[in-house]
């Protein structure tokens, strides 16, 4: 490359670069540029005109000036005079300029788009290509209105040189995430699509990225990729590497491309066409071959770009999950990394493992390299790599390791950065609670854990301990005997302190028989440490004196000496002094039997989730979390409960069916009923589904379905996790009787298999004026989109009757609200992102755009309506999960009203199509 | 929607006082943002060890950086973006850089300043890698600089 010319370059450009560069202060350096400014502006407005280079100086040194961190707010006019300028530089540098200060002003932007319209006429690729970069670059709405549909045009045309191409595609793209409706792809579509054939791999490359972004908005229209990704891929894998001559990077081919095909596959789930298949089984096997091959060259940009494609190739793995085989081959190949020399390889074998910590096919590999991670937590000298070790151990945590782990990671903590430290508390805390199998471990390392990190537990830390013991009585006598010996020691923190003193306020009379640990030895040793502890701590601890009382009458003197003293009673703090006055006067004036009744031990609290979980969730993300509510993904991606779901929905769930009495099998009742009295064979069929007022239920559970001049019928609903009750309200609203009155619910075939409805049989006959209840129970046993029928069939007045009602029990019943904050709602809408699980739909308001209105109805839908999450106060953001009995589906939904097209785009998240399809169709009817 | 494909979101070069040098942002956001951003990344980077490894968390973001002489390059991409490739990225601008400076200091960027945006924007559009080949980078950039008839490529004064 000729290195350096000398000549008229920008020499004044030069000099006032390094006189900045010689400037002793700050001050000197402001000075110096407004000096210049003052120059610029005065060379502006001067009455000469100044030449094309002069004003190229000119604006290339207010672009300097405004790299160096100062305002500028003049001279845009004369970049974008530059623009029409005939020579290349000028152009060059009034296109920088503007694409680095972009401006809003809207003349301006009309004269660059103009400038940029001229260009891309011009037929000139170099000037073609500027334009494009400035499009890209600056990406505004502005400019995607002027030229979102003439770029399509450019990048397919046949005649278009391919570095334009390029440049095309990628400006495509930047619109595209910009201004997506903007964006028209539909009659382009299979020709960008055959761009992954061209010729030229650079075109390849830009058209992959372009693609993949289209691709996971509207994943149908480009279908057709896949197979021609694959067969790209296969070739790059099988060539050899000096086939791609100049993409070939340090003897890896197209490892750039090769990426981004990769990515563009994790777009769709596995292929289904059989050859296709293998095909792309073929190039990973390939790929992972590839990495145990001895390197082609010693440096470090061969092995990053190989394992750049290795790591997107185990990343499409994982993303697919179902080849065992890749699954466990990746395990192991990652398992060689934990023990490279390079500390890059090292972390990202951590990071990725985690992730295949959580696919059932590969959960058990990861466990073998458990020394190993171990090893790196003791090890690692980069702070950032333990923490991806700590992530990894608790990803591939379960019963069998639990202990193991635990204990590692509490010796770790003696020592841990401070930084990680509360996140590694909760984590052990999580383990230890998830996986005890006895609970003296559980109460032995949470103790350990204050003693070791005390400052970094939190109150859900010590609550949750408390909660436990209170729970489980087989664990309460040796809680109060190891609390009572670990606050032996001369300074413990004040977190034990707590659990001491509520401990043993309600379960030291356990060890009370040994004289070692009598009421007073252990009044003693609790009181030791009240003037050391803060105030909440001290009231803790009064409360925990009073139940001493109770429990211990041989101390009562003590306690209330203790009560009475001024430091007491006429303590500062309004709290202590109530709860002293208040303790010493209910410990002499009440009888022995009310005070047993009033300090009676605490009733067990409600079983929950674990307030521990939600807190480590908020530090960190669901994200992060991949192994957390015992749910192994499977088959792409979708979550399943196994067993171990927490304690609290199954306990509900259960007592929840017992009331109900939900009957698997379907009642014989009801038929029965049909089978006597039914004249015409097949009742349902033979009337038309009144489904006229179903969409006004989806975000109300009551009101009135149906009603014509004889019969009303009228709903009320309620719903808990995968279950809900219905009550069918039937009214007379003649005078006559209704005879042979029957009502039966029916399911299409493929809903039987996902809802259970079980109709309790009803009384055959409803007098004139009367109204009948009858009761449905309903199951919701995966996700679903039919709805069931109610037939109902009478005879009034010696005519028959035949209803049959559209019955509201859509998916979104069994939503229960999820409140999450914004750092975890984009971590989670992130997870979201592959194109199968956003379903998105645009459309016009069919009712007033009202806030409050609107706020009700996304409730009334189910969700939790998340407050502050996005960025634009106007739009509303939902959270929840979709319980049904297989499974739960998370699911994340944001809409954005545009009150000026008076439009919504409404767009739902999910791990399942099918969920996401149905709930958006649900919810976009309603507004 | 700002959370959709996976693309790199800026990349800044900085020196090892901490002085910016080139910053490139593909999402759009106000200066203070983008200062904020530099002045606590650049903090964060420099307080880093040489033996370190190259990335980084930050925010919800992931950061991947490289040591060149006296210049820190330095990308943020999204959280499941591939970090090696990246980290390639970076070396590839930085071997366009040295092929078309000859042998590229931290000078060359600062007196040339424009032309590192315009090698940068040959090579990465968008966030996105437009063309990896050397040889076409570099041709494209040589072709504008024929399309002038000096090359204006210049050392500072002193140097002249």
């Amino acid at each position: 490359m000729p290195a350096v010319s000398k000549g008229d370059g920008m020499r004044g450009l030069a000099v006032f670069i390094s006189d900045i560069r010689n400037c002793k202060s700050k001050e000197a350096e402001i000075k110096r540029i407004n000096k210049e400014l003052a120059n610029i502006r005065s060379k502006f407005k001067g009455d000469k005109a100044l030449d094309g280079y002069s004003k190229k100086k000119y604006v290339c040194k207010l672009l300097f000036i405004f790299l160096l961190g100062h305002d500028i707010d003049f001279g845009h006019m004369e970049a974008v005079n530059l623009l029409s300028s005939n020579k290349y530089t000028e152009k060059q540098i009034g296109y920088l300029f503007i694409s680095v200060l972009v401006n809003s002003n809207s003349d301006l932007i009309r004269l660059i788009n103009n400038g940029i319209k001229n260009d891309l006429a011009s037929r000139n690729p170099t000037f073609m290509n500027l334009a494009l970069h400035c499009i890209a670059n600056v990406g505004s709405r502005e400019m995607a209105e002027a030229f979102a549909s003439e770029i399509p045009r450019v990048l397919v045309a046949g005649d278009t040189m391919d570095s334009v191409k390029q440049s095309a595609a990628l400006c495509l793209l930047r619109l595209n995430r910009t201004s997506p409706d903007l964006v028209p792809m539909g009659e382009w579509t299979t020709r960008v699509v055959h761009l992954l054939n061209d010729q030229h791999l650079g075109v390849v490359t830009a058209a992959t990225s372009l693609i993949t972004t289209l691709a996971q908005k509207n994943p149908d229209d480009f279908k057709t990729s896949v197979s021609l990704a694959v067969a790209r891929l296969s070739r790059i894998v099988t060539s050899a590497s000096i086939d791609l001559q100049d993409y070939t990077y340090y003897f890896v081919a197209a490892p750039w491309l090769s990426v981004k095909l990769l990515r563009l596959l994790q777009c769709y789930p596995p292929p289904e066409d059989a050859a296709l298949r293998s095909r792309l089984t073929e190039c990973l096997e390939t790929i992972l071959n590839k990495a145990q091959e001895p390197p082609k060259s010693k440096k470090v940009q061969h092995s990053n770009a190989k394992n750049a494609v290795l790591f997107e190739a185990i990343a499409l793995i994982i993303h697919h999950d179902s080849e065992p085989t890749l699954l466990v081959r990746a395990c192991n190949q990652l398992g060689q990394f934990l023990q490279h020399r390079e500390t890059n390889l090292r972390y990202l074998a951590l990071e990725s493992m985690c992730t295949l910590a959580s696919s059932e096919f590969s959960h058990e590999a990861v466990k073998t390299h458990m020394e190993t991670v171990i090893n790196a937590l003791k090890t690692e000298r980069d702070v950032s790599v333990r923490q991806r070790a700590v992530d990894l151990l608790y990803a591939m945590c379960d019963r069998s390791n639990a202990k193991q782990i635990v204990a590692e990671m509490l010796s770790y903590l003696e020592t841990a950065d401070y930084s990680i430290r509360e996140e590694i508390v909760l984590k052990v805390a999580i383990l230890a609670e998830k996986y005890a199998v006895d609970y003296t471990w559980y109460v032995d390392t949470i103790l350990n854990l204050i003693r070791i990190a005390g400052d970094y537990v939190s109150e859900e830390v010590w609550y949750r301990v408390i909660q436990i013991v209170i729970n489980r009585d087989d664990v309460q006598g040796y809680a109060a005997k190891t609390v009572f010996e670990a606050l032996q020691a001369p300074a413990c923190h004040e977190n034990l302190v707590k659990v001491g003193g509520y401990i043993l306020g309600e379960f030291g009379n356990l060890i009370a028989g040994d004289s070692r640990s009598s009421p007073l030895v252990q009044f003693n040793l609790l009181h030791s440490k009240f003037h050391l502890c803060s105030v909440p701590t001290r009231a803790l601890l009064l409360s925990a004196y009073i139940k001493f009382i109770n429990l211990f009458p041989e101390v009562k003197a003590t306690i209330q000496d203790v009560l009475r003293s001024d430091s007491q009673l006429r303590n500062a703090d309004v709290e202590l002094q109530q709860r002293a006055v208040e303790y010493l006067r209910l410990s002499c004036i009440a009888s022995t039997d009310i005070l047993a009744t009033v300090l009676e031990e605490m009733p067990p609290f409600p079983e929950r989730e674990s307030s521990i979980l939600a807190k480590l969730k908020k530090k960190k993300g669901p994200g992060k979390l991949p192994d957390m509510d015992d749910s192994r993904r499977s088959v792409n991606g979708s979550t399943e409960h196994s067993e171990n779901t927490d304690t609290t929905n199954k306990s509900s769930t259960h007592s929840f069916t017992d009331v109900l009495n939900l009957n698997p099998a379907p009642s014989s009742g009801a038929n029965l009923l049909i089978d006597v009295f039914s004249e015409s064979s097949a009742p349902a069929a033979a009337t038309d589904v009144s489904e006229e007022n179903f969409p006004r239920f989806v975000c109300k559970n009551n009101g009135v379905i149906y009603e014509n001049q004889l019969l009303q019928i009228g709903l009320k609903s309620e719903y808990r996790q995968n279950l809900g009750r219905m009550y069918v309200f039937y009214g007379n609203k003649t005078s006559t009787q209704f005879l042979s009155f029957s009502s039966s619910v029916s399911s299409s075939d493929a809903l039987k298999s996902q809802l259970n409805v079980h109709s309790k049989a009803v009384d055959p006959v409803i007098e004139g004026g009367a109204q009948m209840q009858q009761i449905l129970n309903i199951e919701c046993v995966s996700d679903f989109s039919d709805a069931p029928v109610l037939n109902i069939q009478f005879r009034y007045g010696g005519a028959l009757q035949n209803i049959a009602v559209k019955l509201p029990v859509m998916l979104n019943k069994f939503f229960q609200p999820t409140e999450m904050m914004s750092q975890d709602f984009f971590q989670r809408w992130k997870q979201l992102g592959a194109p199968q699980q956003e379903v998105q739909k645009i459309f016009k308001a069919k009712h007033p755009m009202d806030t409050e209105v609107a706020k009700a109805k996304i409730l009334g839908f189910g969700v939790a309506l998340l407050d502050g999450v996005d960025p634009n106060p106007a739009n509303f953001v939902g959270a929840g999960v979709v319980h049904t009995k297989t499974t739960q589906v998370g699911c994340l939904l944001r809409l954005e009203p545009n009150m000026q097209a008076q439009m919504y785009r409404l767009t739902l998240r999910t791990s399942r199509d099918s969920v996401s399809q149905r709930l958006c169709e649900l919810l976009s009817e309603q507004f | 929607m700002p959370f959709l494909c996976l693309f790199m979101q800026f990349m800044l070069l900085f020196s090892r006082q901490g002085k910016l040098r080139l910053q490139k942002w593909y999402v759009p956001l106000s200066d203070k943002e983008k200062k904020k951003i530099t002045r606590e990344l650049v903090q964060t980077v420099l307080a880093r060890k040489p033996k370190m490894c190259s990335f980084l968390e930050w925010r919800d973001l992931k950061i991947v950086y490289k040591r060149y002489a006296s210049l820190y390059f330095c990308c943020a991409i999204e959280d499941q973006d591939n970090e090696l490739i990246t980290l390639e990225i970076i070396h590839r601008y930085v071997e366009l850089l040295d092929k078309y400076f000859g042998s590229v200091c931290e000078l060359d960027i600062i007196f040339n300043f424009e032309k590192a945006y315009f090698i940068l924007d040959e090579f990465l559009l968008g966030g996105e890698a437009q063309e990896t080949s050397k040889k076409n980078v570099l041709k494209a950039i040589e072709q504008a600089d024929l399309l002038q008839e000096v090359r204006y490529v210049i050392k500072p004064p002193w140097e002249q």
